[in-house]
């Protein structure tokens, strides 16, 4: 066959692969078929990466030896890697590792933007340095900003928003250099003015490392509990980096996927915001709620809430007809998924009617607690979304409020508040209620939740891990 | 603009296009899975990866390639293994009678 049919063959492959993506993410639409979707993607993902192997041994020229050695070992290396953590991670670190794959899925296009400048770098017409430089801009970015969103859910970096001085101008600073950087690379490829190939690697240089440092900055301002939103933002990016590297290549598998995560990304991002009642905008600005004004300005209400003892609430629980199970921020960062299940199962077994309210925020991505509570083994019918609980908990004897907050605040259904207009779970419904908490502490829009001052309400305070452990062993001991 | 590149243009608003329509229709329990198996999608720059890896022939073309292999391959492999193990965890049926059998052992010691 000649090279030209094998290229065809290998194209076709590529468009082949592009399907499989598209299609594979349409299964994810419903977790019967999700898995297999997920299957078919990396089917597709297999295939793609086949042709390619395939076409540059039989194109002109081959395959030099020492380039297929970068290849089989860079591959061997870090799929070895990438499998290992997949594998051992636990469920609630899943966020961060997400991040960390995004990070390097980044990174990757960075390089490859970087490559092709390099080799470009005497006379690349003007639409491909385009291109190029957005492909190595977008994927530095992508790179330290996941590192640091990763960083800041696992803990190495304090979850809280951090304020460097003068970090707006800093982070202006930067995207005015990137951007001038960019306007003149592409001016010298233009040919209105005359870069060096040196200058010229010495502007890709500035625009890159200004790209770094702006991920950086832009991502430390922001909250831990907004990372999922930035993770997704970044996603985002990292697909439309690579479908750069795909124009400057011409290569038609890269374009379709890196689209098809540039508008997955954006939409989910935007309806992760929109769950949390807040724009892209305003999070990305960051610093909301978590800061010391906040917590300061508003006091009161808390004077006015009841504390219900370990025992008393294990009694209520124990005789109740039907308990709602509302898991939230705080359960997830304890662990307690194992905990609560357990809780629930002895409960079933007295003949209590259980099920779980899952607001589309809980947990640290939305989706996150419904993946944490299967991971625990609570049987999946008894997850309920949130349209679907809330009439439940007007005829429901004791909602158990474990470690949420802000998606609990019946504030949210008046105007005039942080929370105002944002979707919550109708807890204040519920006959009585009892709140599993460390602290007084505020949630995340840095308000009292109106809930805990409710006569029905009662408090438990206690870390979720610890405070289910309790109740389940005076629940057993009745 | 030359013509290869405006198609690509095409396809790329085409995909866009395609992307939007496709995601906006998954639920909200199954963002998560879904974030991390678009995640493993944007490794197929690997392709990329591999391609400048062919191409390379200077000690610093192929660090990069290098890297970018290592880098491209953690995202594939990596994601769509954890991805996986998500979605895993949706499966209806063991999971519900595996849960079962424990909560009925559970039961006498209570």
């Amino acid at each position: 066959m000649s090279p030209q049919w094998i290229y065809t063959f290998v194209y076709l492959a590529w468009l082949v692969g592009a399907s499989c993506f598209v299609l594979g993410l349409h299964r994810m639409n419903s977790p019967a078929t999700g898995r297999s979707g997920n299957q078919l993607s990396a089917a597709g993902m297999a295939i793609a990466v086949g042709a390619t192997l395939v076409w540059l041994v039989t194109r002109e020229g081959g395959l030099s030896g020492i380039a297929l050695a970068i290849i089989v070992v860079g591959f061997a290396i870090g799929g070895g890697a990438g499998l290992y953590a997949a594998r051992t991670v636990k469920m609630t670190a899943m966020p961060q590792l997400v991040s960390l794959f995004n990070a390097v899925g980044g990174g990757a296009a960075a390089l490859v933007a970087i490559d092709d400048f390099i080799r470009l770098s005497n006379g690349a017409p003007v639409d491909t340095t385009i291109f190029v430089v957005l492909g190595a801009l977008i994927g530095s970015v992508t790179f330290s900003g996941s590192l640091i969103a990763g960083g800041k859910l696992q803990g190495l970096i304090a979850g809280k928003p951090i304020f460097i001085p003068g970090g707006r101008i800093i982070t202006v600073a930067l995207a005015v250099i990137a951007v001038l950087g960019t306007i003149a690379l592409i001016a010298g490829a233009a040919g209105a003015v005359t870069l060096s190939s040196e200058t010229a690697l010495v502007l890709l240089g500035l625009v890159v490392l200004s790209g770094l440092i702006f991920g950086i900055t832009m991502v430390l301002p922001i909250g831990g509990a907004d990372m999922p939103v930035v993770i997704s933002l970044l996603n985002s990016f990292t697909g439309t980096a690579a479908a750069m590297a795909g124009f400057v290549l011409g290569n038609p598998v890269l374009i379709i996927s890196g689209a098809l995560v540039g508008a997955s990304g954006a939409i989910l991002t935007k309806l992760m915001a929109d769950a949390m009642n807040r724009s892209v905008l305003n999070i990305m600005i960051g610093g909301f709620g978590g800061s010391d004004d906040a917590a300061g300005a508003v006091a009161g209400a808390a004077g006015s809430v009841r504390e219900v003892g370990v025992d008393d609430a294990a009694i209520q629980l124990a005789y109740a007809q039907s308990v709602i199970i509302v898991p939230g921020y705080g359960l997830a960062v304890a662990q307690a998924q194992h905990a609560v299940r357990e809780l629930a199962e002895l409960l079933e077994a007295r003949g209590v009617d259980v099920k779980y309210a899952i607001h589309p925020v809980a947990g640290r991505m939305p989706g996150h607690m419904n993946v944490l509570l299967a991971e625990a083994n609570v049987p999946y019918p008894q997850l309920k979304e949130m349209d679907d609980i809330n009439p439940e908990f007007d005829r429901c004897d004791v909602a158990l409020v474990i470690g949420a907050n802000d998606v609990t605040n019946p504030a949210a259904r008046r105007p005039g508040s942080p929370v105002s207009g944002m979707p919550i779970l109708d807890v204040d419904h519920a006959k009585s209620i009892i709140v599993i908490k460390r602290s007084m502490g505020r949630g995340y829009a840095g308000i009292d939740n109106e809930l805990y001052a409710d006569p029905k309400t009662g408090m438990l305070f206690a870390d979720a891990k610890d405070g289910l452990a309790a109740l389940t062993a005076a629940v057993k001991a009745l | 603009m030359s013509d290869q590149l405006l198609s690509s243009l095409a396809i790329f608003t085409l995909a866009i296009l395609v992307g939007f329509e496709v995601i906006s229709k998954v639920p909200a329990t199954l963002h998560t899975p879904l974030m991390s198996g678009a995640n493993s999608i944007h490794g197929i720059v690997l392709v990329g990866a591999m391609i400048i890896a062919a191409e390379a022939d200077n000690p610093v073309s192929y660090v990069l390639a290098f890297v970018a292999m290592v880098f491209g391959a953690m995202n594939v492999v990596g994601g769509y293994v954890v991805t996986d193990r998500m979605l895993q965890m949706f499966r209806k049926k063991p999971t519900a009678a595996k849960a079962g059998t424990e909560g009925a052992s559970d039961a006498p010691g209570a």
